[in-house]
């Protein structure tokens, strides 16, 4: 029988240490949309979604109140809208049309984001990817709650660098397009190397092809609740903090597992999977940065981050894997600078620079993240940068991501503010030297020997 | 059968389990188990209950019970569906 020390234990998390569900899911194919005429297009996409996900924020809400836990977001992810908008869309205004069927739907169902405006393009583009690339800007200042990712690269064919050149630009441009609200547009833009198909989590979601007509996929959440835990093992040895780390993410997987069974049921969708990933928000005690401080860092970013980053990480999948049968999506710790208050606080001390988050993109999902920087870095420098981290994931066969902002008309040392849990960023200095000869080459980096690993 | 737990956690005084079970037996609410303790004059309890004949939603029953805590007894009363623990604390 259930004992007073675990019923307080759970009440606790609940109550003092933000133990949430971080949102669910539902993943929504549009593959029988297509269509050749651009307003059948929208009308069914429109119609689609809003007949599948209806009950979404309701059952969410309910689920919510039943199990008195906290679910933060109900999210919609769709089929990468190049994949079916191709026939219907000649031009970016016609892809802006969609953007905003979607915005639209989203609304009117109530959910915090939709997310799949995407291409994938990791071997290279067809027509009507590029065509959606090149609408971003415009899609992306004129929607509220779309979100966009871009997948360049992967470990099977490597880095299609025409992609990653065309993207530089293409979040300079969207950067200025959103240029009065701290080029907010940016932050709905994630290019991915080996995007999952069922990621649950923004702004890098979308509802992958292998994936049936309809899914619950739930992110759960719970840095706080890792933190606390850790407080109690001050000084054990790393044995110890292993085990504390593995147990704690148990108890928050299965409670994730518990309310995706529930929403599965209420809403009659198949459950997906539960992605483990320890997501922060700008709430004090939220934060995977004081995780890192209280295994004895002084701020993240110092040296051991990296090993730090890599234990916490091992062990929430150990924990997570036991608890669920079925874990997918990013599953890692997240580490976004303007979502996590200990690692602002890192930026603003000096401990922490972007050379240091891409090391530590290394070892944990899902990378450069959420990262202010000043708004005249060039394009070919932001395509470097995003060269470097889809090699990074190609390589080591993970998923990595940049979702970078040049705030406009911003310099280093300066402040953005994103608002909500997208928080707020202190702009990071940027490596200014060239890269622009690299960048410009064109065509695509192979795809990387699998034997001789070293 | 579909159970919850309520524990209730305060500085001791008359009657509080007296007040906790009149207002479960108005709603239909069966108690399955109590147990309590008194440690340095703060009273500690917890209780299973059977809420398969309650007569309103789970939440408003949740919060109105916690209000009952806060407003006229004061201390805290917390319940929650007993699923939630089991599959935390149980593999």
């Amino acid at each position: 029988m259930i004992n007073f020390t675990e019923v307080r234990e759970t009440n606790e998390m609940i109550e003092r240490e933000n133990l949430d569900v971080r949102t669910i899911t539902m993943g929504i194919s549009l593959l029988d949309c297509a269509d050749p005429s651009l307003p059948a297009l929208c009308n069914k996409i429109y119609e689609k979604i809003h007949r599948t996900a209806k009950d979404l924020v309701s059952v969410g809400e309910e689920i919510a109140r039943d199990y008195r836990i906290p679910i933060v977001n109900k999210r919609i992810s769709v089929t990468p809208i190049s994949l079916i908008a191709g026939s219907a869309c000649r031009t970016t205004e016609d892809y802006v049309q969609v953007a905003k069927t979607l915005d639209s739907v989203a609304k009117d169902v109530g959910v915090n984001f939709i997310g799949g405006f995407s291409a994938l393009v990791s071997k290279s583009m067809t027509p009507a990817d590029e065509l959606l690339i090149r609408s971003l800007p415009q899609a992306l200042s004129q929607t509220d709650i779309v979100c966009a990712s871009v997948n360049v690269g992967s470990t099977k064919t490597g880095i299609n660098m025409d992609a990653v050149r065309l993207l530089g630009n293409v979040i300079k441009e969207t950067a200025q397009a959103t240029a009065d609200y701290d080029s907010i547009g940016c932050v709905k833009l994630v290019v991915f190397c080996n995007a999952p198909d069922d990621n649950p989590f923004m702004a890098g979601a979308f509802h992958g092809v292998t994936e049936g007509d309809a899914v619950l996929n739930i992110g759960v959440s719970g840095p706080g609740v890792v933190k606390t835990a850790l407080e109690k093992v001050r000084g054990a040895d790393f044995e110890t903090l292993c085990e504390t780390i593995k147990k704690t993410a148990f108890k928050v997987t299965r409670v994730g597992q518990l309310v995706a069974r529930e929403a599965s049921r209420r809403l009659d969708v198949p459950f997906g999977i539960v992605d483990l990933s320890l997501a922060p928000t700008p709430a004090v005690g939220d934060s995977v940065a004081d995780i890192l401080c209280e295994m004895g860092l002084e701020y993240a970013g110092a040296p051991g981050t990296t090993a730090a980053l890599a234990l916490l990480n091992d062990q929430v999948k150990k924990g997570g894997i036991m608890a669920s049968s079925y874990v997918g999506g990013l599953s890692g710790a997240f580490i976004p600078v303007s979502e996590d208050q200990g690692m602002i606080d890192a930026v603003l001390k000096g401990a922490l620079s972007i050379e240091k988050l891409e090391a530590m993109t290394c070892v944990c999902s899902v990378g450069l993240d959420m990262i202010a920087v000043p708004g005249d870095t060039k394009a070919t420098t932001i395509s470097g940068i995003i060269a470097d981290e889809m090699a990074i994931g190609m390589i080591n066969q993970k998923t990595t991501a940049v979702r970078i902002i040049p705030v406009a008309g911003k310099k280093a040392g300066d402040h953005a503010e994103f608002g909500g849990l997208l928080g707020h960023a202190p702009i990071m200095p940027v490596n200014a030297f060239s890269c622009d000869a690299f960048v410009n080459r064109g065509g695509r980096i192979p795809a990387p020997v699998h034997s001789f690993k070293n | 059968m579909n159970k919850a737990i309520i524990t209730v956690v305060g500085k001791d005084t008359v009657g509080i389990i007296a007040k906790v079970c009149t207002y479960l037996a108005q709603r239909g609410v069966n108690i399955l188990d109590i147990s309590q303790t008194i440690v340095g004059g703060i009273f500690n309890m917890m209780m299973i209950v059977d809420i398969s004949a309650l007569s309103e939603p789970f939440h408003e029953m949740a919060d109105s019970l916690e209000k009952l805590g806060a407003e006229e007894i004061g201390v805290q009363i917390k319940v929650q569906k007993e699923e939630i623990f089991d599959s935390m604390h149980r593999i």
